[in-house]
This record gives C-alpha cells, sequence and structure tokens, in this order.
C-alpha cells in the first residue's frame, strides 16, 4: 500500500510537515514537526458558549439523578465490546462530538471477561439483575480473568489477600493502567493501522512457533479484529473513519472514537486519555490558518470532548469502591512539558484543556496532569497555578525527571505512572503494607488483628523494649517473604488477564514490542518510617495481649518524624524505598516485565489503616494512614515546604512508577492577593521540581466548606478536591473518606 | 536616635543570652517553612517567643510568654534556614515574627545579619514597634522591610486592645519614615473594635503622612487561636465576637485604597 498515493490522506496531511511521521506511524515525530509553542498567557481563550452551557446542564441533571441512586441504570442484558451496543447521544443536536459507553449518558455497561462474579455483585448491589444468557454463556462456555486468577493463586497468596497485607489486587477488576495511543487514530485513519498490525504479524510468519511467538500472533489478529469493530462503531454514529482525519472536528472525533473504543471493552482501574492537547492543536491551528475555525469554536470542541470524558462509568462492586472512591476511572490528560530540543510543549491547547474547568465548572476528571517543568513559560506556569488555586482539580509531576527516563512524548498511566505513549504497558500490581509488614516481624508472622499465624518460619521479638537492630533484621527478611508473595500474586493475575481479558483495542494502538513494567507498590511509608525512627530515638516498649501478641505501643521520648526536612526520619523513608525496591527486582516477573514501584495509595489509605493495628509511631489501630509519600497528618510540623522537602528526598530511580504527594492549604496561605497566591504557589512548584520532587496533589480549600458540603451536599455538586492520584467530588466520597481528608494537615499560616 | 524618640517605653528589652557553651541563643517558638502571608513571597518564618503585649484577638498566645519556647542558638536558626536558602532568594525571604521580636533584639539582629551576610535574603521584621526606640538606627541594617503592626488609631482603644500604650509604635512609624525604610501596615479587623469608619479614616490620615509605606494589609480578624487561650488557661474575651464579613473587609480596604493606598 503506497499511502502518499491516496487521495484522501493528501488532503489529511495538506499543509502538516515531515516526512517520518509518512513513512511509518510516529505521532511523536508528527508533533515535533508540526506544534506550534506558546508563550503566552490565558488571555487569547474563549467562554463558553450557549451550546456547550446548554449541554453540560442537561448533563448535570443526570449526574444529580446519578448521585442520588448511585449508579444511574445499568445495561445488564448484554456482555460489552466495541460493537454492543447502538449508538448513544446525550442531545443529538446540541453535540459536536458523539459517542457513548452504552446507548445513554451514564449508563453502565457490563464487562463479564473480567469476571462474572464482579459483575453479579456490582449489579446486586445497585438493584440490578443479571440477564440470564449471560450468566449461562459464563457458567458453561467463557472462563473469565477472575476464575482464571483463583485457579492458580496458592494459600500464602490467599492469605495475604485476606489479611491485608496485600490489597488492592487487580485479580477482580480490569487492571487497566494501559494508554493507548489514541492519536493514532486520527493521524492516520483505521486502514493505515490495520495494515501495519498484519505487516507487524507478517513478519512473524518465518519464525519458529514458540509460546512467545504463538501468543503475539494471536493477539495481532485479536488487535486486527478489534480496529476492524471499532472502524464500524464508529461507522454506527454515521463516519467513516477509515481514513485519517481532514478537519480539527473530525480529529477530536477520531480520538474519542479510537478511546470510547477502549472505555467500551475494558472496564480498567485506570483509562488514562494520554497526551492529547498539542496534538489537537496542530489541527485546530491548521483549521484557524485556513479560517475554519475561530477561537471560540476551538474552545467548543475542546468542551465537548472533555464533557464525554466526564461520563465515562464503570459498574464496579462496593468493595472497589471502599478502596477507590468517588468512581473514578482516571481519563488522565497529560499537559505541557518541554520537548528534548528544548521547545517547550506548551500550547494554546494546552490552555484550552485547563480552561474547561472555567466554562463547565469543576470536576474531577478528566484527570488534568500538569508535567511541569522549570523551564515552561512562566504564562502556563501562572495559568496552572491560578487553576488550582481557584478550583483544586489539577496535578503536577515533574517532567524534568520524567523526560529523562521516558523522553518527551510519554503519558500518565492513572494517577503518577509514566509511560511512552503506545510503545510502553504496565502490569498494574496495587500495592502491599509496609506498615503491616512491621507488626508481623514483631510477632513472627502471626497477624495483629485476627491471631492468624499467616507468614511460616519466623520467630517473634520477645523483649519488652524494641531493639532497632533486631526489628531491622526481622523487617528485612519479612520484606523478602513480602515481595516474593507478592510478584507470584501479581504473575498469576497478568499471566490470567492476557489470557482472558485481553485489552485488545488498547494494545492495537501499541507497537508490536513494547517495554512492560512490573508495577509494585507500597503503602503506609510514612508510618513504617516514623516507627522505624521511634524505635531508634526513642524508647518503644511493647505491649502485648494474653497470647503474647504485640497490640500496642508505649513510646518514651521524642522522635523525628518524617515530613519535617530532618534526615534522621527521612533517611529511613530512602532506605525502605531503596531496600523493598531490591527485593521485588531479585525475582522473576511474568513476561519479563521490569519491576518497579510506586509510592501511591489513592484512597486505599483508609482500607490499610483499618485493617492495621496499633503500630510503633503511636498510630492507633485502624486509623488511616498518610496517603501516598505523605508524611503523617499533623506530624509535619515545620510547614509544607519542609514536608514537600522531605517528600522529595524520596529516590524516583526506585519508585519508576511514582511517588505521590497531597498538600492541602487554605486560598490565604498563598497570600493576601490572587497575583501573590498564583505567583507563590508557582514559585512553591518550582522549588519542589527542583528538589527531585515528582509529584504533587495540589488543594487550596477551607475546612470549613469541607464540612458543609458533609451537611448539604446537594449545595456543592462540583466540589473537586484531591486525593493522592486523582480529583474526587468531595460529596462522592464515603463518610470515613471525607473525615480524612478533613484531618489531613491543613497548611495554614496565622 | 532622633527627635521622635520621646515616648519612652516602661518595657524592657530581654539582655542577651548564651548557651552553656557561650553561644548566643534565644527563645524560639517555631518554624514555618513556607508562609506567603508574612512578607513578599513565600518566606521562612521563625516565630520568637515573648511579647508584653496583650492583644485581646492575639492569635498566637502561647508564644505571649518567652519561656514557652524553646532555647535554641543562633546558628541553629541559621541551619534551619540554610535548607531552604537558595529558594528563599527567588521565592521570598526571612521573615521573624512572634511574639515581639524586639524583646530579643540581640538575638534577633545576629540572624538578620547572618541571613542578609551569608545567605543574601530578603529580611523582613514583623513587631508593633513598642521597644523601637530603644534602639539604634544600625540596628535595622539588615532589615529590607518592617512589617508593623498598628493594631489601632485611637490611644485609649488601643490600649484597652493591647494593654500598653499607642504612641511609641506611632513614633516608631515615622521614624521609619524617616530612614526610608520600608514599611508594610498590618491592621487587625476585629468587628466592634477595629472597624470603625472614622477610626480607619483617621489611621489612613496617619499613613498618608509617612513616606516608605508600600503596602497596608487589613487582617480579618479569626478565631484559629481560640482554642489556644483555653489551653493555657487564659480568659479569651472575644467568644461572641465574629469574623468580619467579606463586605466589611473590601469596605476598609477601599477606605485605604481611596486615600491612595495600595491595600489588600
Amino acid at each position: 500500500m503506497n499511502f502518499s498515493e491516496n487521495i484522501s490522506e493528501l488532503q489529511a496531511w495538506s499543509g502538516f510537515n515531515g516526512h517520518q511521521w509518512q513513512q511509518r506511524i510516529d505521532v511523536r515525530d508528527f508533533i515535533q514537526q508540526n506544534y506550534t509553542p506558546y508563550k503566552g498567557d490565558d488571555s487569547f481563550l474563549a467562554s463558553a458558549s450557549d451550546r456547550t452551557k446548554q449541554l453540560w446542564l442537561e448533563v448535570s441533571t443526570l449526574l444529580e439523578q446519578e448521585r442520588l441512586k448511585g449508579v444511574l441504570d445499568v445495561s445488564s442484558e448484554i456482555g460489552t465490546s466495541i460493537t454492543a451496543h447502538k449508538p448513544g447521544y446525550i442531545n443529538k443536536p446540541l453535540e459536536l462530538i458523539v459517542g457513548l459507553q452504552t446507548d445513554a449518558p451514564l449508563k453502565r455497561a457490563i464487562v463479564p471477561n473480567g469476571g462474572l462474579r464482579m459483575v453479579e455483585a456490582g449489579l446486586q448491589a445497585y438493584g440490578f439483575e443479571l440477564d440470564k444468557s449471560v450468566k449461562e454463556a459464563y457458567d458453561r462456555y467463557r472462563k473469565d480473568h477472575n476464575q482464571g486468577v483463583f485457579d492458580v493463586y496458592s494459600p500464602d497468596v490467599l492469605a495475604c489477600r485476606r489479611s491485608g497485607i496485600i490489597t488492592g489486587l487487580p485479580d477482580a477488576y480490569g487492571r487497566g493502567r494501559i494508554v493507548g495511543d489514541y492519536r493514532r487514530v486520527p493521524l492516520y485513519g483505521i486502514d493505515y493501522l490495520v495494515a501495519d498490525k498484519k505487516r507487524e504479524k507478517s513478519e512473524l510468519d518465518n519464525v519458529m512457533f514458540s509460546e512467545d511467538v504463538l501468543r503475539t500472533r494471536e493477539e495481532l489478529s485479536e488487535q486486527i479484529k478489534a480496529l476492524e469493530e471499532l472502524k464500524q462503531m464508529a461507522a454506527s454514529y454515521g463516519f467513516d473513519i477509515s481514513q485519517a482525519a481532514i478537519t480539527a472536528q473530525e480529529a477530536v472525533q477520531w480520538l474519542y472514537f479510537g478511546y470510547l473504543a477502549a472505555i467500551k471493552e475494558q472496564n480498567g482501574a485506570a483509562m488514562s486519555i494520554g497526551r492529547i492537547s498539542t496534538f489537537l492543536d496542530i489541527y485546530i491551528e491548521r483549521d484557524m490558518q485556513a479560517g475554519l475555525l475561530d477561537e471560540s469554536a476551538a474552545q467548543e470542541l475542546i468542551d465537548d470532548l472533555i464533557i464525554k470524558l466526564r461520563i465515562v462509568r464503570f459498574l464496579r462492586t462496593p468493595e472497589y469502591d471502599l478502596l477507590f472512591s468517588g468512581d473514578p476511572v482516571w481519563v488522565t490528560e497529560a499537559i505541557g512539558g518541554m520537548g528534548e530540543d528544548g521547545r517547550t510543549l506548551v500550547t494554546k491547547g494546552s490552555f484550552r484543556f485547563l480552561h474547561s474547568l472555567y466554562n463547565l465548572g469543576p470536576a474531577p476528571e478528566p484527570n488534568l496532569t500538569v508535567l511541569w517543568s522549570n523551564d515552561m513559560p512562566k504564562g502556563f506556569k501562572d495559568f496552572s497555578s491560578k487553576v488550582s488555586i481557584e478550583t483544586s482539580a489539577i496535578q503536577y509531576e515533574s517532567d524534568d525527571l520524567m523526560r529523562e527516563h521516558w523522553g518527551d512524548d510519554y503519558a500518565i498511566a492513572c494517577c503518577v505512572s509514566a509511560m511512552r505513549i503506545g510503545k510502553q504497558m504496565q502490569f498494574f500490581g496495587a500495592r502491599c503494607n509496609l506498615a503491616k509488614t512491621i507488626l508481623y516481624a514483631i510477632n513472627g508472622g502471626v497477624d495483629e488483628k485476627s491471631g492468624v499465624k499467616v507468614v511460616d518460619g519466623f520467630d517473634p521479638i520477645t523483649s519488652e523494649y524494641l531493639d532497632y537492630d533486631e526489628v531491622i533484621a526481622k523487617f528485612d527478611a519479612m520484606m523478602e517473604w513480602l515481595a516474593t508473595t507478592y510478584i507470584k500474586a501479581l504473575n498469576a493475575i497478568h499471566f490470567m488477564h492476557d489470557k482472558y481479558h485481553y485489552e485488545r483495542i488498547e494494545m492495537a494502538l501499541h507497537d508490536r514490542d513494547i517495554l512492560r513494567t512490573m508495577a509494585c507498590g507500597i503503602a503506609g511509608l510514612s508510618v513504617t518510617t516514623d516507627s522505624l525512627s521511634a524505635i531508634k530515638h526513642a524508647k518503644v516498649r511493647v505491649i502485648r495481649n494474653d497470647a503474647g501478641i504485640a497490640t500496642d505501643f508505649a513510646i518514651e521520648g521524642e522522635y523525628p518524624a518524617y515530613g519535617n526536612n530532618d534526615d534522621r526520619a527521612d533517611n529511613i523513608a530512602v532506605w525502605l524505598v531503596e531496600t523493598f525496591m531490591a527485593k521485588i527486582r531479585k525475582h522473576k516477573t511474568y513476561r519479563d516485565s521490569v519491576p518497579t514501584q510506586s509510592v501511591l495509595t489513592i484512597t486505599s489509605n483508609v482500607v490499610y489503616g483499618m485493617k492495621t493495628g496499633n503500630t510503633p509511631d503511636g498510630r492507633r489501630a485502624g486509623e488511616p494512614f498518610a496517603p501516598g509519600a505523605n508524611p503523617m497528618n499533623g506530624r509535619d510540623t515545620k510547614g509544607f515546604i519542609a514536608s514537600g522537602a522531605s517528600v522529595a528526598k524520596l529516590p524516583y530511580h526506585a519508585a519508576l512508577d511514582g511517588i505521590s504527594w497531597t498538600a492541602t492549604s487554605t486560598p490565604d496561605t498563598f497570600g493576601h492577593t490572587l497575583t501573590d497566591r498564583v505567583n507563590n504557589l508557582s514559585n512553591c512548584i518550582d522549588v519542589f521540581c527542583n528538589a527531585n520532587g515528582f509529584h504533587v496533589n495540589v488543594n487550596v480549600l477551607n475546612k470549613d466548606t469541607l464540612l458543609d458540603a458533609m451537611e448539604h451536599p446537594e449545595n456543592y455538586p462540583q466540589l473537586t478536591l484531591r486525593v493522592s492520584g486523582y480529583a474526587v467530588n468531595f460529596i462522592k466520597l464515603t463518610r470515613e473518606q471525607q473525615l480524612d481528608v478533613i484531618n489531613r494537615t491543613f497548611h495554614l499560616s496565622f | 536616635m532622633t527627635e521622635h524618640n520621646t515616648g519612652k517605653t516602661s518595657g524592657l528589652i530581654a539582655p542577651a543570652c548564651v548557651d552553656e557553651q557561650g553561644r548566643l541563643s534565644g527563645f524560639v517558638h517555631s518554624f514555618e517553612s513556607g508562609s506567603a502571608v508574612d512578607g513578599p513571597g513565600m518566606r521562612f518564618v521563625v516565630f520568637v517567643s515573648g511579647c508584653q503585649f496583650r492583644c485581646l484577638y492575639c492569635h498566637n498566645p502561647d508564644t505571649i510568654k518567652m519561656h514557652n519556647g524553646n532555647i535554641m542558638t543562633v546558628d541553629h536558626v541559621l541551619e534551619e534556614i540554610a535548607e531552604f536558602a537558595s529558594f528563599l532568594r527567588f521565592a521570598g525571604g526571612l521573615t521573624i515574627s512572634g511574639g515581639e521580636p524586639l524583646m530579643q533584639a540581640d538575638f534577633v539582629k545576629e540572624i538578620f545579619y547572618l541571613a542578609k551576610h551569608d545567605y543574601h535574603l530578603h529580611t523582613a521584621l514583623d513587631t508593633q514597634g513598642f521597644l523601637a526606640s530603644q534602639l539604634a538606627d544600625e540596628w535595622f541594617d539588615d532589615i529590607d522591610l518592617v512589617l508593623l503592626d498598628i493594631k489601632h488609631i485611637d490611644p485609649e482603644k488601643y490600649l484597652a486592645l493591647t494593654s500598653k500604650p499607642l504612641q511609641p509604635t506611632l513614633n516608631f512609624a515615622r521614624r521609619l519614615s524617616d530612614m526610608g525604610k520600608k514599611i508594610w501596615i498590618r491592621y487587625v479587623l476585629l468587628p466592634g473594635y477595629t472597624d470603625a469608619v472614622e477610626d480607619v479614616e483617621k489611621l489612613a490620615d496617619f499613613i498618608t503622612t509617612l513616606k516608605s509605606v508600600e503596602r497596608v494589609e487589613v487582617l480579618p480578624f479569626h478565631k484559629m487561636g481560640e482554642h489556644k487561650w483555653q489551653e493555657l488557661g487564659f480568659t479569651y474575651h472575644l467568644k461572641d465576637v465574629h469574623a468580619p464579613s467579606q463586605q466589611q473587609v473590601e469596605r476598609v480596604i477601599n477606605q485605604f485604597k481611596a486615600r491612595g493606598l495600595t491595600a489588600c
């Protein structure tokens, strides 16, 4: 196939520069050759059109109905797929960009390939019933991911799952965290992508059929089928996407169809959209120069896309909601950053995406993520800061750190996981509980809450006072055991997920040969650090119950706590991160994936806290952990610059899946005027990134607002705030999580 | 010393104090590594303890007694600051607040000197100025900005509010103006006490006679310090007073603005 001779390709690509991307799939090259960096301020932006406002009003009404019911509606009669549902609309004449997951807005699909058991639980929780034929199909003819995993789990893995030392494993829900390169759909059209996949497959025609080759060949066949289904789905909405997009509106629509196919097929824990704002800006600029589009019309396209991204829904189980509260789907969009050639990747498109938070009001989705570089233009830095101060809806991640590892065309999967777009995926591994591990070390593998022996072959500590060296020796061995068990579980999960719940369309929008990472995670970093600091710098007396299990601790004296820029404590945190990573690296991972880890809890810090007894740092049983890499609530007493300085010490090289910090302040904390606040916040993010800080969620809120919102949720439909790694509608959090957020350190200036 | 040095005060500057090794030390209540409301930009704030005033609305009553703080050497304080010096140089600077910093004038001066000469930081002193007449002009050499709290313009009401006379503060303001030292005036807006239109006008009258005022900050009274009064066993007299409304705050800011002052 000779693409340059194709008439519509000529039209689609006219006015674009560069050759490499025209010879083979190379979206980065297309961007580099064609984008227009923007160094100005936000004064060019256009406000919402009346049409946009009307459409958003209609969606808002549905959102309120959904909030009252929990789940608005479920399409329980059919297992989802790219083509399972007929076209759906919010209000067709008002929509510039079309396409819904099912045939109606906020109506959720069921995804039995992930696990029929969870589908049934999710349906039951909200008063719906599973269609008999779907049940029969899975009971009799088809196995699902969840069944596969539990067929191979060993007793030690099951014991860890039960006790909560490992929690949140994607063995009962879609693993997600895979970012398709949805930009390929508008840039090349489906026919080009199918042809390229066929080429990739044919290269494997004449090699010996090993297990690996067979798996890859089968996957490529599935990818090709999925691309054809994507084309059919678009056709059902009246669009032929076999060829590349010609206008900006088509580019947005084609790209969204690609993403829509992914969220029709998979209910992954996180379904990032990638890094699309600067890509789309190229099409918008071209149309503007041709006189086809003005700023207001350009903003309308983006606002319309954002509305679609705000109503992505999956049917979850109540257990899942406890871990990841507030119905998050992580439609993460990475914005800004710098190119490897030193030009900024900020365009007017970067501004338009953030501006949707004004045009449509604050919202948690899409999960807007600014890739912060100290070299970024001040205009964009200050606009981001202003948006943070006024909406609390965005997060920041250090582009300077990530670019060094992943180049300048990476996106963020979920919250903090960087990956080269279309060239890398991860096996999501949730996280294990280090705070509980230290209790297991003290109790010789006996669970402090249940009294059950979870780990064999370990002796408890029997002394009255904890000796630092003894604790470290036992803790080190216990971490070794934990890492082993943890990787066994993850290998089982991802083997089965590939087998029974393969991400056909997302992987169709990747190269064939990609980097895979095994993304492990740790929870309870600050509790564990402070526990060790207490044992080292103060005296910790053990209080045991009648069965001889250490159930409480008395601290005599004071100890330096993590979060005050004090190396005595912070170095322990660094040691923990590096040590656990080293233990993970020892193991053979499924598909030879590269092991990484994150220091991130999302909202699971609350559940982890519930499952963990009293700890030697003085934390009471049941009390939530601090989220992610945060210092424990109230222990970072020197203000948030010192707090951030401690977090910034955690080494990215030992936590390449990301390190999450959430900072909450009142508006007054950043200054008396908006100009002061914007300038100060920009400077603070600069200094955090300068110090090699990786990620920060910025919340700028008053505590009273949150308290009032707990009492009168109906008055705060769009109140948004950042928790560890994502944003939520505050009123959709569970009561425990609302209280946790309120109790978290508010940095106040007196 | 200038002619303004007339309102000699009865309050005393505490004698310089040293630790066992003879190093200059002082009483520090706490540090804040990132404040944006104590001078321009992001400030590292050293809160020293000790104050002769007993302001009804004090939100840090735990800093009133000097010995409530921890004794700390100047070097120790500078070590804390040094960690953030490169950030503070471009983003803000150092502010010493309290308590009342002038009560520990020797300690405070040495911190400012080292912050300025060793770390090249912008420096700000947050004070009510009551003790300033006892300090020579040179004492202020290493201070770039004075955040001067004028708690009321009416001498009687000032006394009722703070338990000390007003005149020394006004003298100090005049003296700073004569020295050309930059000033931010800070005024706590306490409904029923400091919000009368005519009082604000009188204060504006006075401020407009000063030459080096860059900004007037109206600080709305808040009750975040109330629990501290209870914990300390003091009687809190403002139980029934509420924070001013946004409109009240705007009104007062606009009164200052109408007089050509930069106010926020």
